[in-house]
This record gives C-alpha cells, structure tokens and sequence, in this order.
C-alpha cells in the first residue's frame, strides 16, 4: 500500500547538512498497521511527513497504492493528499470552530457535495463517540477528546490510509489507550492502512502488526512486532523492548544471587504464558526457582511474557531444568551482563 | 444650561459638521485601506521563506516598501505625493483630496498588523490543512484570516485611531474634521471651549472604538 523505497532527506543550513533520512526502504501493506519507532531526531517525523510531501525528500521514491507521490503534479498532488489522512501530536484544530465546523469546512474545501457534509459529519462524529460535543469548541475539549475530532476530521474524507503523526505522545496513559483502541477499530472495521511513528513502545506493542525502528536516519531493524519483541537484535531495539519490561536489578544482588545459582531470563510466548511451567519444573528436577522480576502482556493480539528468575541448585540440574524448559517452547536467556542499576535484558 | 445652549447655538453645527467629516474621512479611508493592506499582509506572510508562495525578491520588494512609506510622517506625505494625489482623484483639496494619502499612509500600517496577526495563526493547523489536499486560497480564507480574526480586529481598532489621529492634519487641505476644527476655532481664533469639547468629543470616539474593538476580538476568540 505504502511502498518505500530508498528514501533520503538531507536540510542543508547555514550551519551544514543534516542527513535525516538515510536510503529509507520500507512496506506497509494494505490493511496493517505500522509503526515506526525512535528517539528525538531519529528522523521517523521526517519519514512520515515525506510520505504525504509536507517534506519533500532529496531522493527516493514514495508510492501510494501504486501511484508515484513524488512526482505527481500540484493538482495531482491535492487529489491523491485527500485519501492520505493524517493526525497530528499537537490536534491542529481550528480555534475558532465548532466540533461539528472543524470536520465540515475541510469536506466543504475539497468539494464534498453540500447535501453530503452534515451526514458525512455526524456518522464519524458518531464513530468516534463525540456526537454530543458538537457544538463545543476545542478549547473546551480533553486531549483526547481534541484528538478524537482530529481523527473524525481524517476520517470524514475517507481515506485509504492513515498517517500518525505522534497522536498520542501529548496524551496522558490512559488517555492514550482509549485513542489506541480507537485507532484499531479504524483500522478492523474500514479496513484503513496506518502508518505511526511514535517514541513509545507501549504504542507499537498495543496495536502495531509491524515494526520498524529508527536511529539516525535508518531502519535499524524491522519485523513483526512479536518478533522484534521476543528477540530483539540492535541495541536500540533492545532498550526500547526494557523500556516495557523494565527490571532493574543492582550489580550487588546479581552478584550474590550467583553465587548460589544460575539467573535467568525467561521469555513466554503465545499460550505458553498462561501455564504454570515454573511450578513444573520445581517438582520435576532438583531446582529451587525464585521469580525476582517479571510481566505478561499482550503484544497486539498475543500474551508475551518475561521472568527473571534466579535458579537454585546444581549447575547440572539447573541446565536439565532448562532444556525442559525450552522444550515447553520457552525460550531462556542466561543473564551475563549486569551493570550498576543499569536494566537487565 | 444656558452657556450650554448657547454654545450648541453657536457651534453645534460646525461641530456636527465636523464630526461627520471625520466620519467620512475614516470610514473611506478604512474601507480602502483594507481592501490594499489585508492582501499585502497576507502576500508578506505567504512569500516569506518556508511558506506556501516563497518568494525572496517580492517579499523583500513589499518589506521594503512598505518600511519606506512608514518612515515618512503624516503631515510630510500629505504634501509629499501632492503630485499623486492629484493623479488619482483630479484633485487636492476636500475629502476627496485627502483620502489618497490617508490610504498611503495607513494601508502599509494595516498590512504590518495584519502580518503580525497571520504569522500568530499555528503553523500545525495550516500543515493539517495542506496535508488534507486544501488548496491555498482555502487556506487562506479558512485558517490564516479566520483564526487571526481575533487579533486582527485589534489591530483594525489600533489602525482606526492611529487614522483619527491622522484626519486631524487634513484640515491643511480643507477637508475638515475634527482636529481641524479644534486647531482652527480653538486655537487660532482662540476659543478653548471648542478645544475642549472637540479633545472631548475624540477622546470618547477612541475609548467606544477601543472598547467595541476588545469586545469583538473576544467575543471571536474561542479559547
């Protein structure tokens, strides 16, 4: 659907050139949702607004459903923007306006058939559960609520894609879970491609198909998110995964926890969350497991899981207990590296 | 009361006169100087770098041009583009006369205002509308001037009384008012009652031009 393809942006200064997208390639596939994540600067607001051309990219090329945005024709351009929606971090409502005013005057400037406005607005008002906020200006609207017009007003064109642009990081917790939901429900019921970049993994780990992440300029590493999630290669992705999971352990405990026994990280996917397999491996080997850390969550649609545990007993045993464990479909992870109050992963 | 129907008897008409000259001279002048100044500022916002028109030299050409007329005062460019005045409306003198360089003098003025008004209006809420497929002229009308509507309405009010203030020179090419009156009765044929009730009489058109203005700009503003 949004097919990306050697994509660079270079802001020339006074001070120098900034290269903040480096040969971009990425898909997105018609009906997903994918998302892009990275830091400040790591250029994925810049790759998100090459796709509509608010940015226009030094070199590469941008495919919409097959149509070739970069070099398409002012005229053109307007046409093919109006099945592209995007939101936006900061709303961009209009002040002045009514709820009702803010999703009508844009389908009035692309030429919506005046009989068509008000049905047009009142059925995605109604979608997105302000129907009785209409006639309230933004200012005495919520964040979300700001944004749930924000979402009313990209979805009142019909587009075929949607475009989001940090939605969520104004928002509080949440808040931010209630537009999420919404955003999979757009996507579920219309059948609408998304495309969202945003710095916060909760966000790709709630809702996104696919991942890629971003530094620098580059995609670093792209998958499904489970994938990603469950095996994380660049260091970047690995601290944006602990910033779910996050276990922080001091040097000083790691240290005297080995002594008795061996740590280990445990990682549980899909249905092999939900069985007690620790409880299992007690009674079934010589091995005394203590959980010092852990979570289960939910990754789109499926459980994911991680313990740190410690494990007492024999060198030999424990090794036994663990190829048990990975027979269960559990995958283990010796935990080696241990910083001063750094996240262990 | 009776000083003070004897002063309505004696100056009552030429005041009202006065009063309607002004009136005339304002409005007018007002009217065109929008009409030129409102485009202007909105062509200053939208050739300036990153903006929809970029456009270095005409922005540069208006910038300075509008500085260059802002420098001259008043009562200069009164006499200054006579020659002009003339050109335009066949004549010098009346209202009529002085309403060219009223509009020289304060469409530049409003275009100023206007542009710091327009560059207030968020730049996120024109990207939403670009990235929505909207042509610029839509924009223009749609976001820039309606959301500035606030700010531009003060700026209006403060461009009408820095015109008040500038009619009261018109009387040097007939056209009357109030200042000329004050400066002709008042002051050369020495008579402070008629001073004091045109100073009086200003000074109430200001305060209810100021207060209607706030009012409105308030009543526009949503947030």
């Amino acid at each position: 659907m949004i097919n990306i393809h050697n994509l660079s942006k270079t802001f020339t200064s006074k001070k120098g050139k900034v290269d903040a997208l480096k040969e971009v390639s990425l898909e997105v596939k018609k009906g997903e949702i994918f998302g892009v994540i990275g830091y400040s600067g790591a250029g994925k607001s810049t790759l998100i607004r090459c796709v509509n051309l608010l940015e226009q990219p030094t070199a590469g090329s941008v495919q919409i459903d097959g149509t070739e945005i970069t070099s398409l024709s002012s005229k053109d351009l307007l046409k093919a923007r109006r099945k592209i929606g995007m939101i936006f971090q900061g709303f961009n409502l209009l002040k002045t306006a009514t709820v009702y005013e803010n999703v009508a005057i844009p389908l009035k400037l692309t030429g919506v058939p005046k009989n068509k406005i008000d049905e047009r607005v009142n059925r995605y008002l109604d979608i997105v559960g302000l129907a009785d906020k209409k006639d309230s200006y933004p200012a005495q609207l919520s964040g979300g609520q700001k944004q749930r017009v924000a979402i009313a007003r990209a979805l009142s064109h019909e587009p075929e894609v949607l475009l989001s642009d940090e939605a969520t990081s104004a928002l509080d917790p949440d808040t931010t879970d209630s537009i999420l939901d919404l955003l999979l429900k757009i996507n579920e019921e219309f059948g609408i491609t998304i495309l969202l970049i945003t710095h916060e993994m909760h966000v790709i780990q709630r809702i996104c198909d696919r991942v890629a992440v971003m530094e620098n300029g580059e995609i670093v590493e792209q998958g499904h998110t489970l994938d990603v999630f469950t095996a994380p290669k660049h260091p970047t992705t690995q601290k944006f995964v602990n910033s779910i999971f996050n276990f922080q352990l001091t040097g000083d405990i790691v240290k005297s926890l080995r002594k008795t026994g061996e740590i280990i990280a445990l990682k549980f996917i899909d249905q092999s969350s939900e069985e007690p397999v620790l409880a299992v491996v007690a009674k079934k080997f010589d091995v005394y497991p203590n959980i010092l850390s852990g979570m289960i969550t939910q990754v789109k649609n499926e459980p994911f899981g991680r313990l740190l545990v410690h494990f007492k007993g024999e060198t030999g045993e424990i090794q036994r207990a663990l190829h048990f464990l990975r027979n269960q479909g559990i995958q283990t992870d010796e935990v080696i590296r241990y910083e001063d109050n750094k996240r262990i992963s | 009361m009776k000083t003070i129907n004897a002063f309505l008897e004696e100056w009552g008409s030429y005041i009202w006169e006065a009063i309607i000259e002004t009136f005339q001279m304002v409005s007018i002048s007002l009217v065109i100087s929008v009409i030129i100044g409102l485009p202007l500022g909105v062509l200053l916002v939208l050739t300036r770098p990153g903006k929809a028109l970029e456009n270095k030299y005409l922005f540069g050409l208006l910038n300075i041009l509008i500085n260059i007329i802002r420098s001259v005062p008043f009562i200069i460019l009164l006499f200054f583009i006579l020659p002009f005045t003339k050109w335009i409306v066949g004549t010098t003198i009346g209202v009529k006369g002085v309403i060219v360089p009223l509009v020289v003098f304060t469409a530049p003025y409003i275009a100023r205002l206007m542009e710091t008004s327009l560059l207030e209006v968020n730049r996120g809420v024109i990207e939403a509308y670009e990235a929505m497929g909207i042509k610029t002229r839509g924009i223009i009308w749609n976001v820039m001037i309606r959301e500035a509507k606030p700010s531009i309405i003060l700026g209006l009010t403060i461009a009408t009384i820095g015109l008040i203030g500038a009619t009261a020179m018109a009387g040097l090419v007939g056209a009357g008012g109030l200042g000329d009156l004050a400066y002709r009765f008042g002051h050369l044929r020495y008579e402070p009652v008629v001073m004091y009730v045109t100073v009086g009489l200003l000074i109430l058109l200001v305060q209810g031009l100021q207060t209607i203005g706030n009012r409105t700009a308030a009543r526009l503003k949503k947030d």
